[in-house]
């Protein structure tokens, strides 16, 4: 909890090297599918964007081409202006949704991603077990991170990227296999980082969880943003077809 | 049968008694092997990692290449060691034949591609599974491979152990280029075959039975790591 209160103007008085994320004609070809078809997006401000649409929109790809992580066929992304680079990408959380942790202990997962941001080492175990305790999973420092349970996992792999305090997190459905009380951990971390200054992007298919998180829904369709609106009215007059057909349930390919 | 009991008896003294000859030859074959599997683990283990990691051309030859290289024939080692050393070879102004030297160079090569080649599995699993995240934490190259050796540290060393395990057991090569001298390059397995073929069993029983110690010994290890390994962090 230390900085917990501390972290929003310290987050605004640092110069901002991420944000805004950009994307600037995404194009992304796999074979014959075209995954993003020509994408404009841009994620800066703050609060919390849901990102929804059907399975096969192109809601993940565009996650990991925004974050860097994988290449556009076309089209070219920017933090905060210029193109991704490796230095900063621990300021770009990241949150998978089968979380990839490393064979050691819960604490040595966060010790190993401060760190890559060069906190000494003295100070590491100390911020790791403060990136516990806000996860509510500090008992489970010591244990290996392959005998937690999947949601303890999910929580530990956002522990771990909150741990080196990005200016964007973005998760990739990132409660879609857990049960609903690991579901409202992850929920309540994701929005403390929130309120703590942190600008979310949040994929998901869970539409009561976008009402309850975001402040902002973006829809995409067919590899395109096809609607981006604050939340109440997204959800109360949706303008485009496909969206409101979504809302309904009936649009699911 | 009654000689055949005896050498039993005699061999189980000699081990039991831990005769100079015999420790001797048990001490040299240890260092021989260690030292050998520890230089080819120097070479195995970053050329694993590499191939497991790099992309280059041929690349799926490369490990064809690797796997087959497991089962290199001692012999044909033995043979090319020894051509290299000779007098007239490129090597043969170093001296290095029939010294243990020599074996160390012969049994480097051929555990090299048995620690390299499952170095290179594991990396590349290993490696699969992590790479998406590790870039997603800003994670440079050279780290990544660190921490990929690293987290693969107990099927590395299992590998190391196979190795070793190999390299003690091995005769045809180290007889080649060791020669087999008393006191100076004679080991457990090529002092069990002269022995054997002298007709003294008693000896070459003992020294059997000291080599499948090890065997057990080295496997056991591998048990136990495998266990200590899954209770700290291993799925």
């Amino acid at each position: 909890m230390r900085d917990a209160a501390a972290q929003p103007e310290a987050l605004a008085s640092q110069a901002r090297v991420i944000l805004p994320v950009a994307g600037h004609g995404l194009v992304f070809q796999r074979g014959a599918r075209r995954i993003l078809d020509g994408v404009d997006f841009e994620i800066g401000g703050s609060g919390t964007l849901a990102i929804i649409g059907p399975n096969g929109a192109g809601k993940s790809v565009l996650a990991r081409v925004l974050a860097g992580l994988i290449a556009p066929t076309a089209g070219h992304v920017t933090w905060a202006g210029t193109p991704p680079d490796r230095r900063r990408a621990p300021k770009f959380g990241f949150v998978f949704q089968r979380p990839v942790l490393l064979r050691r202990s819960a604490l040595a997962n966060i010790t190993y991603a401060l760190a890559i941001v060069g906190v000494p080492r003295a100070e590491r175990a100390g911020r790791a077990l403060d990136a516990l305790n806000r996860a509510r999973i500090a008992h489970l420092a010591r244990s290996p991170a392959s005998v937690l349970s999947g949601g303890e996992r999910q929580l530990l792999s956002l522990a771990r990227a909150l741990a080196t305090e990005p200016e964007i997190l973005v998760l990739d459905e990132p409660t879609s296999n857990l049960s609903p009380a690991a579901t409202t951990a992850i929920e309540a971390l994701v929005d403390e980082a929130r309120k703590a200054g942190t600008r979310v992007a949040m994929i998901t298919h869970d539409l009561g969880q976008a009402r309850r998180l975001a402040d902002e829904v973006a829809f995409v369709h067919h590899g395109r943003v096809v609607e981006r609106a604050p939340r109440e009215a997204f959800f109360a007059r949706p303008s485009s077809a496909e969206a409101r057909a979504f809302l309904r349930g009936e649009l699911v390919l | 049968m009654h000689d055949f009991y005896s050498a039993f008896g005699e061999a189980f003294r000699l081990v039991v008694g831990l005769d100079p000859d015999l420790t001797e030859i048990v001490w040299l074959s240890i260092r021989v092997s260690f030292a050998s599997t520890c230089c080819a683990a120097l070479l195995g283990l970053p050329l694993g990692a590499l191939i497991a990691i790099a992309k280059f051309p041929g690349r799926s030859v490369a490990v064809v290449l690797l796997n087959s290289l497991m089962g290199l024939p001692p012999v044909v080692v033995g043979l090319m060691v020894y051509l290299a050393l000779s007098n007239s070879g490129p090597m043969g102004s170093f001296a290095l034949l029939y010294t243990p030297t020599a074996m160390v160079i012969a049994q480097t090569i051929l555990i090299t591609p048995i620690i390299a080649a499952p170095t290179r599995q594991t990396i590349e699993d290993l490696g699969q599974e992590y790479d998406e995240q590790l870039r997603a934490l800003g994670v440079g190259p050279l780290r990544a491979v660190g921490t990929l050796l690293w987290d693969g540290r107990f099927s590395l060393i299992t590998a190391f152990l196979a190795g070793f395990a190999r390299a003690t057991a091995e005769v045809g090569a180290v007889i080649i280029v060791g020669g087999n001298i008393n006191h100076v390059t004679r080991v457990m397995t090529t002092a069990i075959a002269l022995e054997t073929s002298k007709g003294d069993l008693a000896l070459a029983l003992g020294l059997g039975m000291i080599l499948m110690i090890i065997a057990i010994g080295v496997n056991a290890l591998v048990v136990v790591l495998r266990a200590t390994g899954a209770r700290s962090a291993y799925a």
